[in-house]
């Protein structure tokens, strides 16, 4: 497990920085995989984007993600418990694999009404 | 306001005798109703047993009147919903939970498509901070019971369906038997306890959970404990932290947003009945109102675990009325303002000592640490903007107003300049009085019930949102 890099989104869904995130020893290129990783709700407030790219090593899973997420954005780690976590639009265990281009969505549930 | 007292008076006589000529008039109408033995129910509460629905059978071998037909005429015409569908609804019946913004457009639109019994439970009254979303209710039920106006609204529109009025606030005493009594349930509330709540009550009777949410500018909807679809526990077994459940009242939101998921989940509650169509269930809507996305995303199954629904579960009535969801989920199922007292009384002031001081010409400086965009919609004159996320940055600024504040004053002013915090309620205020005495400010001081409390105790015409 290693990232890369990560670029983040917006509010309008553009590109609107690129960070580096050294956190762990740089892998070779074509060990990388790069997800786009979808915030909603309250992690839409607690990382103040709607969504990033991220680069992580082949092998990685969902859950490896999720930990790279919070120490990127460590007030994440206030819904790490209760949430729904999509792959690709379906529902995915934090056991499962993530491959090249993978959508990650990250959605805590809404109470409001 | 008080210059109005006599008119004031005059009008609340005038709506007394009103009432009491329109309390005559349903009087006589009812009398008519019984005589000509009308469909019409206009009023049931839910003391009364629910009859069983019953609908005209003319002859045409679906049950429909002629009225009926020419009232459903355009739903009659959709070949998968058809005299077939709207039969089903007519024999259904659905709970609402909440006659709020989500329920506003859902209660309409059950309302208007024929559904034989509608039921609504607020404990609510109507508010004007209300309007911009709660479509159903009128100005002029402003202070009455947000179930009498939801009703009254429904009756307007079809006045030959049952309207149940359940004015009460859902609870473990009174859910089991409400619920009961309907095939459908929709989750309108607006907090986390009651989730929970009306999830497990469901599962325990066996009833689908078309269950919605809505803040800010996204709304999820989805259908739980239906066709294998997992509940709200299998989804969220543990309860989120408070601090991640905000409120409209906090966070805000656009009034359409609860709208187009009220929108939806009549729509879904609305096949579920006539039985048509794909169900929400296994799946989660997510609408994102800001970037006009919608996303339709697979949720898990029953969870063969869970401790309501699951394989080995044993979740019985009993339990359900002996669980505590507030202390489960750690907040309240009415939820008040929070109203913490992290400060002793010698460092807090009212708003009223606060007016006094400044009418006395004392140097001070007031720091307001609402976020920017709070402070856009209203202050305190000469009130310094500093949000509580970015105080502990920005002392040096707080510093300089003071020593400011001092020269404008000249020597004369002994003591130096006070430091006053004000915030909304009176909650982050005192977190931002903690922060500055640690940080040396020892003199900060806050004013209790923030803005509020000056809107309320000295100038009644200062907004308040």
């Amino acid at each position: 497990m290693s990232v890369g890099g990560l670029s983040t989104m917006g509010e309008q869904g553009g590109e609107v920085e690129t960070q580096q995130a050294n956190i762990l020893p740089k892998a070779s290129d074509d060990s990388l995989l790069s997800i786009k990783v979808l915030f909603f709700a309250r992690a839409r407030d607690l990382t103040g984007l709607t969504g990033i790219s991220l680069e992580v090593s082949t092998g990685s899973t969902a859950h490896d993600c999720l930990n790279l997420l919070i120490a990127k954005f460590p007030r994440l780690d206030e819904i790490r418990g209760c949430m729904v976590l999509a792959l690709n639009e379906e529902y995915t265990s934090e056991s499962s694999l993530v491959r090249d281009k993978d959508e990650l969505a990250i959605i805590p549930p809404i109470s409001g009404g | 306001m008080e210059s109005n007292g006599g008119d004031a008076f005059r009008i609340l006589e005038e709506i007394e005798t009103l009432k009491a000529a329109k309390s005559d008039i349903e009087h006589r109408i009812a009398n008519l109703q019984v005589q000509i033995g009308g469909v019409a129910v206009e009023e049931m509460t839910d003391s009364i047993l629910c009859p069983p629905i019953s609908t005209n059978d003319a002859g045409f071998g679906h049950g429909l009147s002629p009225e009926m037909v020419y009232r459903y005429s355009r739903q009659l015409l959709l070949p998968s919903f058809g005299v077939k569908g709207q039969s089903n609804l007519l024999k259904s019946s659905i709970l609402v939970v909440g006659a709020g913004g989500l329920g506003s457009p859902a209660l309409l639109y059950l309302a208007a498509c024929g559904v034989g019994r509608l039921g609504i439970v607020d404990h609510d009254d109507v508010e004007l901070n209300n309007m911009h979303r709660q479509i159903i209710h009128t100005e002029a039920y402003i202070g009455q019971s947000k179930v009498k106006s939801a009703a009254a609204a429904c009756r307007a529109i079809n006045s030959t369906i049952d309207i149940v009025e359940h004015r009460e606030a859902l609870r473990t005493s009174n859910a089991l038997e409400i619920v009961r009594k309907y095939d459908i349930v929709i989750d309108a509330t607006d907090n986390l306890p009651s989730r929970y709540m009306i999830s497990d009550c469901c599962v325990v009777l066996g009833k689908p959970l078309v269950s919605g949410a809505a803040l800010g500018l996204e709304g999820q909807l989805t259908v739980y404990n239906h066709i294998g679809s997992p509940c709200y526990r299998c989804l969220f077994p543990t309860p989120p932290p408070t601090s991640a459940c905000q409120r409209c009242s906090d966070s805000g939101v656009l009034g359409v947003v609860p709208g187009v998921i009220g929108c939806l989940q009549a729509l879904e509650a609305i096949k579920i009945a006539s039985a048509i169509g794909e169900p929400l269930s296994g799946r989660m809507l997510l609408f994102d109102a800001l970037s006009a996305r919608i996303r339709i995303v697979k949720i898990r199954g029953r969870s063969l675990h869970c401790e309501v629904c699951g394989e080995n579960a044993a979740f019985t009535e009993q339990m359900f009325q002996d669980f505590d969801y507030e202390k489960f989920t750690q907040s309240p199922l009415t939820p008040l303002p929070l109203k913490l007292k992290l400060l002793p009384e010698n460092v807090r002031i009212s708003a009223k000592e606060y007016k006094e001081r400044v009418v006395k010409g004392e140097a001070h400086v007031l720091v307001d640490v609402r976020p920017e965009h709070h402070f856009k919609i209203v202050s305190l004159p000469k009130s310094l903007n500093i949000p509580l996320s970015s105080l502990e940055g920005k002392l040096p600024e707080i510093s300089s107003a003071l020593k400011e504040e001092e020269k404008c004053n000249g020597p004369t002013s002994s003591p130096g300049a006070s430091l006053y915090v004000i915030c909304r309620r009176g909650n982050d205020s005192q977190r931002a009085v903690q922060l500055l005495h640690k940080m040396g400010f020892t003199s900060a001081q806050d004013i209790i019930g923030g803005l509020e409390s000056w809107a309320r105790d000295v100038d009644p015409n200062f907004p308040i949102y």
